[in-house]
């Protein structure tokens, strides 16, 4: 079989004492989309931080297309293709939406010691991205992110890392304090990147919508992968919710008896 | 409808306000003193006008990139009595006592953004604390008294930043020039550059910018020291044009600078900045020091128009802020 885009080997990361990570080993192929599942506390963040050069690993190996990397930095991932997108904080809202896909890595006008940016270059790319990604209402490039809803703000970020060629863009918690028609937007958005060939990781904690989006489900546990290769074709929700909680139907009757009030 | 939203898109920029004030302003203390817009009023207003505008232009971009910075109004006392002191002890000439205070400026700006982004102090506190230090450095090395400064005649810097010469009726300054330049320079880098666009996302979202590979820190440190050395200039041009290094100058200019900025519309906050505003923002502030006194009002009433201008203003602001996020 060809290697995995990204392959995470017996990843460990400790804070102090406390073990978020244990010997967690975890892959993504080329044009994928997989849902990363788990309770609070399972280790999901920790394995998307390490993952996206925001925290270093205490031991363990990363591996992209085979090749071992080190990620020290959130630039550092960037710069390997992985891209990582939370809500709300990849942009900035004062800046248009073509100034913030451009952050960075602006184009220059020449002659290059003006230090000018290409503004109309910067809007025309803007302008396909936004269709690309499949944002159906004709928003101008130069309008700011502040004046863009939850949605469309995704909508940019996504655009952002197909344009700069991301391999990886991880999205945490996308559909978070969404409507229902903006959800559904996002993930079309998702399916857009992966088809044109990117892979995602998708976190959030509405099973729903990781089951309407992805290829394939992993669950962590108490900072392990518990299962990681769950078919969202031929597994129920309820079933995919037990292997996040680690009960049994027994385990369920019981831990709601204990719940009720009086007991 | 191409008009109609042509001048709505006017009326929703953050300059047409204190544009608006600015014309009101100069029309009302004409309407009551035609003696107001004279060659010769209109001169000394200048003068002085650009001296702060300097700061206020440096401060611009710091403030935009999220932070701002106290001890200019120091800096702007201290520099021309170290150039001064330098050359009446015969220890440099004029022109080298001007660049090593320039330096030490350069310096102290670089300080400044070492503790603001190394050591994660805020803005106000270091800013704070190097005020004191500035100033009292001053005040020592002067023990409390003006240097002299009868000999700066015909140097060739004192003719560069304030030699005069008259157009018409008018008198004006060299040092209009250096204002002018420093505008369209530092509005061109705020607006057009890509410098300009790490400032605006270092004050706006300075984690998402530092994930998108902008050195944050180094704007910082960069902005820090052109408000230093900017603040230094001023001090050096308004000592050779009044023929003065007086320790204490440039005391609570700090603050006249920083409400220059803000009624200007650059955000308090960081990620939003406009030079044009500023621009304007220093004319309100002159114009009504120097309007009042000129129609009678007593001059120890200057602090309660300027206080109410700025509350004024930033209800404008924040009005016009929250009616674009609603996005009409």
């Amino acid at each position: 079989m060809a290697e995995p885009l990204i392959r995470m080997h017996n990843i460990r990361k400790s804070y102090g004492r406390v073990q978020a990570l244990v010997d967690a080993n975890f892959h993504v192929n080329e044009r994928e989309i997989v849902g990363l599942l788990g309770d609070n506390g399972a280790g999901k963040s920790t394995l998307i931080k390490v993952l996206s050069g925001a925290v270093p690993l205490t031991s363990g190996d990363i591996f992209i297309r085979g090749k071992k990397v080190t990620l020290r930095s959130t630039s550092d991932a960037i710069a390997h293709g992985i891209e990582t997108i939370y809500q709300d904080s990849a942009l900035v809202t004062q800046l248009s939406i073509a100034r913030n896909l451009f952050l960075g890595r602006e184009p220059i006008k020449p002659p290059r010691f003006l230090n000018r940016m290409d503004q109309e270059a910067m809007n025309t790319v803007a302008r396909d991205l936004l269709k690309q990604v499949g944002i159906s209402k004709n928003i101008p490039p130069t309008t700011p992110i502040g004046s863009l809803s939850g949605g469309e703000r995704q909508a940019v970020a996504i655009a952002r890392a197909m344009h700069f060629d991301s391999d990886l863009i991880i999205l945490d918690e996308p559909t978070n304090n969404l409507g229902v028609a903006e959800t559904q937007g996002v993930l079309s958005f998702v399916r857009n990147a992966r088809d044109s060939g990117h892979s995602c990781i998708f976190i959030a904690h509405n099973i729903h919508h990781v089951f309407q989006v992805v290829d394939r489900i992993v669950v962590m546990r108490r900072g392990k992968v518990v299962a990681d290769d769950i078919d969202p074709k031929t597994t129920t929700v309820t079933e995919v919710e037990r292997i996040i909680t680690g009960m049994s139907d027994k385990d369920i009757r019981d831990a709601l008896a204990d719940g009720k009030p009086g007991h | 409808m191409e008009n109609h939203s042509l001048i709505q898109r006017l009326i929703a920029r953050p300059e047409f306000g204190p544009f608006v004030l600015l014309i009101a302003e100069i029309a009302v203390f004409w309407g009551f003193n035609h003696d107001f817009l004279s060659p010769q009023n209109i001169s000394n207003t200048l003068a002085f006008t650009v001296e702060l505008g300097l700061i206020a232009l440096a401060m611009t971009l710091l403030m935009t990139s999220g932070e701002f910075d106290l001890s200019v109004g120091s800096l702007f006392g201290f520099s021309p009595v170290l150039m001064w002191t330098l050359f009446n002890a015969g220890v440099t000439s004029l022109e080298m006592g001007f660049v090593v205070a320039l330096l030490v400026a350069a310096l102290i700006g670089l300080v400044n953004g070492w503790f603001v982004t190394q050591l994660k102090i805020p803005s106000f506190l270091v800013t704070l604390g190097m005020l004191l230090v500035v100033r009292g450095s001053a005040l020592f090395i002067t023990d409390g008294f003006p240097q002299r400064t009868w000999s700066a005649e015909g140097s060739w810097l004192a003719e560069a930043l304030v030699g005069d010469f008259f157009i018409g009726p008018f008198r004006i300054y060299m040092s209009l020039f250096w204002f002018i330049a420093a505008a369209i320079a530092l509005g061109y880098v705020l607006t057009q550059s890509r410098t300009g666009n790490w400032i605006q996302a270092a004050g706006g979202n300075p984690n998402a910018a530092r994930a998108r590979g902008v050195n944050v820190n180094r704007v910082k440190v960069g902005l820090f020291v052109l408000s230093s050395v900017m603040a230094s200039l001023a001090g050096v041009i308004s000592s050779l044009r009044t023929s003065a290094a007086n320790p204490n100058s440039g005391t609570g200019y700090e603050l006249e600078v920083i409400a220059m900025v803000v009624i200007g519309g650059t955000a308090l906050t960081g990620g939003r900045g406009t030079i044009i505003g500023t621009v304007l923002g220093i004319l309100i502030l002159r114009v009504m020091r120097n309007g009042i006194v000129l129609i009678g009002v007593p001059g120890l009433a200057y602090n309660i128009f300027i206080g109410a201008i700025i509350l004024g203003m930033m209800a404008l602001h924040s009005w016009l802020e929250r009616r674009h996020q609603a996005g009409t």
